[in-house]
C-alpha cells in the first residue's frame, strides 16, 4: 500500500464526513424550527385574540362572578383543556376588572369569596384584595389581569396564553402594576364607611362558550 | 442435555458472548462487599425493569391525548381486567424507584464509593438521580387528572421566571400557548421515549464501570484512597481476600430483587394505583392541586420562602445543587472513605434528611394553606360562646362569614395560616386587635374595606372574650382602669 493510497482514503473519508456535516446542517434546520414552532408561532402575541364572555347585564354591578370562555387557540386533541375560567368582577357601570384564576405564585386557581373580598390559593396560602391587589402570602404581584373591552354589550377579553408570573403577556395583562401599594393602609376612619359592595350572596357560576 | 449444550454452541459460536458474560460474573469481589448495604443498586436496577415492563402494558391503553388520557386511565382502572394493578405496581414502582434510587446514593456518598477511580461512576448517578425524578415528574403529568393539569401551571411558573428565556421555556414545555393536547403528548414522548432511552443508555454506562473499576471495598476507618496507590491495593485486596461475585456475592442481591418486587406488588395491592383525581378541567377551580410524595418537600419549600427569596432559589438552587453533587468527587477524590471518619458528611445527610423530611410532613398537611371550607364548615366551639352578650355572638358570626376561620383556628379547628386565636385577647388589647383587623399586617390582609363599623366592633367583642379562665386580657397600660372601662363600654 503505497502513501498516496492511504492520504487519498484519507482524503475521502474527510470529505465523507464534510459531506455529513453539511447534510446534517442542513437537516438540522428544519429540525429545530420543527422543534421551536410553539414558540416561533407564538411570536408578536400571535396567540392572542379578543374573546366574549357574556353580556354586560350578566355582571351584577360591585360583585365579583366566575366566567368561562374557550381559548382562541384550539388543536384537535385539546378536550376540555382549553375550557378557561376567569374572574370577571363589574366595579360599576361599564367599568369592568377581569382576572386570570392563576394565582400569581405558581398558577393555582384562586378562588373568591364576596364576604370578607378577598381571593384566596389553596396551594401556598396567596390572597388578594377585590381589586386584585396583593393582600398577603407568596405572590410577589397583584392577579394577571386580562385586558378587556366592553363592545355592543358584551364583555370581551383578551386571552390566549397561560399566565405566568416571567410572561411578557403577564406584563401586559396587568396593565397597572397591581402590587403597587398593595398592603394600602387604609385609615381606620375611610374603613368605618360601610362597603356598599359586601354582599352576602356567593358569586354564581356562569359559562359562556 | 446434550443437546441444548450443541444449540448454546452454535449460539456461542456466533455471538461470542459467553466468554466475557461468565468473566464479568465471576470476577473477584471484595469478600466484605457482600453485604446487606451493597444491595442497593441492583434493586434499583431490578425497579427499573419493572417499571420498563409495566410501562409497556399501560401503554397498550393508555390514550396520550388530552380529550382521552383520563377516560383511558378510568379504563384501565375499571374495565381493563387487572389494568388497576398494573396501574398500582407502575406508581408505586416509581415510589420505590426514587426511594431506592436515593438510598442507594446516600450509601455510597457515606461509604466514600464516589472517591478515585469511581468519579464518573458517581457523576453518571447523579445524572441518573435527575432522570428519575424528571420520570417521576413526567409520569404524574401522564396521568392526567387536576393534580397533573395545575401541576403543569406550577411547572410553567418556575420556568417562567428565568431572566430572559423564561417565556421561551413555557411554550417549548407546553408545547403552545396554554396547557393542552400537545403539552399532554410532549410529557408523552418525554416519559416514554427520551428519558427512558438516556436512562438505558446511563445504566449500561454505570453498570460498565461498576464492572471495569471494581465494586468499591468496605471503607475500613483509615484506609485512606491515593491516586497513585489505590489501583493496585485494589487489585491486590480482591486478589488476596477476593471471591467471584457469582455465586459469593449476588444472592443477597437476587434476595433483596425480589422482596422489593413484592413490596411493590404488595403496596399495589393493598393500596391500588395512585387516582387519577378530577377530570383536567380548568373551569372545575374547586380543587387543591397538590404533587406526588417525593415532590411534597418542594411544595413546602415554595411556601416558605419569603417572596423576595423564591426566584433567585428556584434559579440558582438547582444549578448550586447539581453542581455541587457533580463536583463532589473532585473536591474529595482522595482520602478517608469511611463514615465513622466524616463526621461532615453524615451530619450533611441527617441534615438533608431531616429538612426533606420536615418539609415533606408539613406538606402532608398544609399549615401555609388557608381552608377553604372552614368558615362554613367548622363549628365555633361551645366554650367560646358560653355566656357571652348578643354583640359577642354577633362578633362570632362575623369572624365565619367573614372566612376569618379559613386562616385562624379556634379550638383547634380552622386553618393554620395565621396564628391560632384561643387566646388573642391575652396578646392584643382592643386598640391592637381593632388596628390589626382594619390594617392587616404581618401576612394578613387588611379588612377595613370589608367590615362595616358595627361589624369591627362585634368582632372585636368577640375577640376579646378569647382568653383562658382565670387569665386577664391584654390591656393598655397607658389608659387608666376607668378610660378603659368607657372606651369597651362605647
Amino acid at each position: 500500500m503505497s502513501e498516496e493510497t492511504i492520504s487519498r482514503r484519507g482524503l475521502l473519508m474527510k470529505v465523507g464526513i464534510l459531506f455529513n456535516g453539511l447534510v446534517a446542517t442542513a437537516l438540522a434546520v428544519p429540525i429545530v424550527g420543527f422543534v421551536l414552532s410553539s414558540v416561533t408561532r407564538g411570536r408578536a402575541n400571535a396567540y392572542l385574540s379578543w374573546v366574549p364572555l357574556g353580556p354586560v347585564s350578566e355582571f351584577p354591578e360591585g360583585e365579583t362572578r366566575l366566567a368561562t370562555f374557550r381559548n382562541p387557540y384550539v388543536t384537535p386533541s385539546d378536550g376540555k383543556t382549553v375550557e378557561t375560567a376567569c374572574w370577571v368582577r363589574r366595579v360599576a357601570g361599564e367599568e369592568f376588572q377581569v382576572f386570570a384564576v392563576n394565582c400569581a405564585h405558581l398558577g393555582c386557581p384562586v378562588r373568591w369569596f364576596p364576604q370578607s373580598g378577598l381571593f384566596m390559593c389553596p396551594c401556598h396560602g396567596g390572597a388578594y384584595y377585590r381589586d386584585g391587589s396583593r393582600a398577603s402570602g407568596p405572590p410577589e404581584r397583584g392577579l394577571f389581569e386580562y385586558p378587556h373591552k366592553v363592545k355592543d354589550g358584551v364583555v370581551t377579553i383578551q386571552a390566549g396564553e397561560l399566565p405566568t408570573p416571567g410572561s411578557p403577556t403577564a406584563s401586559l395583562l396587568g396593565k397597572k402594576p397591581p402590587c403597587a401599594g398593595g398592603n394600602d393602609l387604609v385609615s381606620i376612619q375611610g374603613s368605618l364607611r360601610a362597603s356598599s359592595e359586601t354582599s352576602p350572596s356567593l358569586g354564581k357560576k356562569k359559562s359562556w362558550s | 442435555m446434550v443437546l441444548i449444550a450443541r444449540i448454546g454452541q452454535w449460539f456461542d459460536r456466533r455471538l461470542q458472548l459467553a466468554a466475557p458474560i461468565r468473566e464479568a460474573a465471576e470476577h473477584p469481589v471484595p469478600r466484605n462487599t457482600a453485604s446487606w448495604f451493597y444491595v442497593f443498586g441492583s434493586a434499583a436496577l431490578t425497579v427499573f425493569l419493572l417499571q420498563l415492563v409495566t410501562g409497556i402494558l399501560l401503554a397498550l391503553i393508555y390514550v396520550p391525548s388530552a380529550s382521552e388520557a383520563w377516560n383511558s386511565l378510568q379504563a384501565l382502572n375499571h374495565d381493563v381486567t387487572l389494568g388497576w394493578f398494573i396501574r398500582a405496581m407502575h406508581g408505586w414502582g416509581s415510589n420505590f424507584m426514587v426511594a431506592i434510587v436515593l438510598i442507594h446514593m446516600v450509601q455510597v456518598f457515606l461509604f466514600g464509593a464516589y472517591k478515585f477511580p469511581r468519579e464518573l461512576t458517581w457523576i453518571i448517578g447523579v445524572f441518573l438521580l435527575l432522570m428519575t425524578l424528571g420520570m417521576a415528574f413526567s409520569g404524574q403529568v401522564l396521568r392526567f387528572d387536576q393534580d397533573a393539569y395545575w401541576g403543569l401551571g406550577i411547572g410553567a411558573s418556575i420556568a417562567s421566571r428565568v431572566p430572559i428565556v423564561g417565556p421561551v421555556i413555557v411554550k417549548l414545555m407546553l408545547g403552545g400557548p396554554i396547557i393542552a393536547g400537545a403539552t399532554l403528548s410532549r410529557f408523552f414522548a418525554l416519559h416514554v421515549f427520551v428519558i427512558p432511552g438516556m436512562l438505558i443508555g446511563f445504566v449500561c454506562l454505570h453498570l460498565l464501570m461498576v464492572l471495569k473499576l471494581g465494586i468499591n471495598e468496605w471503607p475500613m476507618p483509615g484506609r485512606l484512597v491515593k491516586r497513585a496507590t489505590y489501583t493496585s491495593e485494589y487489585h491486590e485486596l480482591t486478589k488476596k481476600d477476593g471471591a467471584p461475585f457469582v455465586p459469593y456475592a449476588v444472592w443477597k442481591d437476587l434476595f433483596f430483587a425480589a422482596f422489593i418486587l413484592l413490596a411493590v406488588a404488595a403496596c399495589a395491592v393493598y393500596f391500588g394505583p395512585f387516582g387519577p383525581t378530577g377530570r383536567p378541567d380548568p373551569t372545575i377551580i374547586q380543587t387543591v392541586p397538590k404533587p406526588d410524595y417525593f415532590f411534597l418537600w418542594l411544595y413546602g419549600l415554595l411556601s416558605y420562602l419569603p417572596p423576595s427569596m423564591e426566584t433567585p432559589a428556584l434559579l440558582i438552587g438547582p444549578v448550586v445543587v447539581i453542581a455541587f453533587l457533580v463536583l463532589l468527587p473532585f473536591l474529595s477524590g482522595e482520602g478517608e472513605k469511611s463514615w465513622r471518619r466524616r463526621p461532615i458528611a453524615v451530619l450533611t445527610v441527617l441534615l438533608i434528611a431531616i429538612i426533606l423530611g420536615t418539609l415533606t410532613h408539613l406538606a402532608g398537611y398544609t399549615p401555609w394553606s388557608p381552608h377553604m371550607n372552614a368558615w362554613s364548615g367548622d363549628s365555633v366551639p361551645d366554650k367560646f360562646l358560653h355566656g357571652s352578650t348578643a354583640l359577642q355572638r354577633q362578633g362570632a358570626l362575623v369572624f365565619q362569614v367573614k372566612q376569618c376561620r379559613n386562616c385562624h383556628s379556634l379550638g383547634e379547628s380552622g386553618g393554620q395560616r395565621g396564628p391560632a386565636l384561643d387566646s388573642v385577647a391575652v396578646r392584643l388589647t382592643q386598640d391592637e386587635l381593632i388596628r390589626q383587623v382594619i390594617q392587616g399586617g404581618g401576612n394578613m390582609p387588611a379588612y377595613g374595606k370589608n367590615l362595616s363599623p358595627a361589624e369591627t366592633t362585634a368582632l372585636v367583642a368577640f375577640l376579646e372574650t378569647l382568653h383562658p379562665a382565670g387569665q386577664t386580657p391584654a390591656r393598655d397600660a397607658a389608659l387608666g382602669e376607668a378610660q378603659e372601662k368607657s372606651a369597651s363600654a362605647q
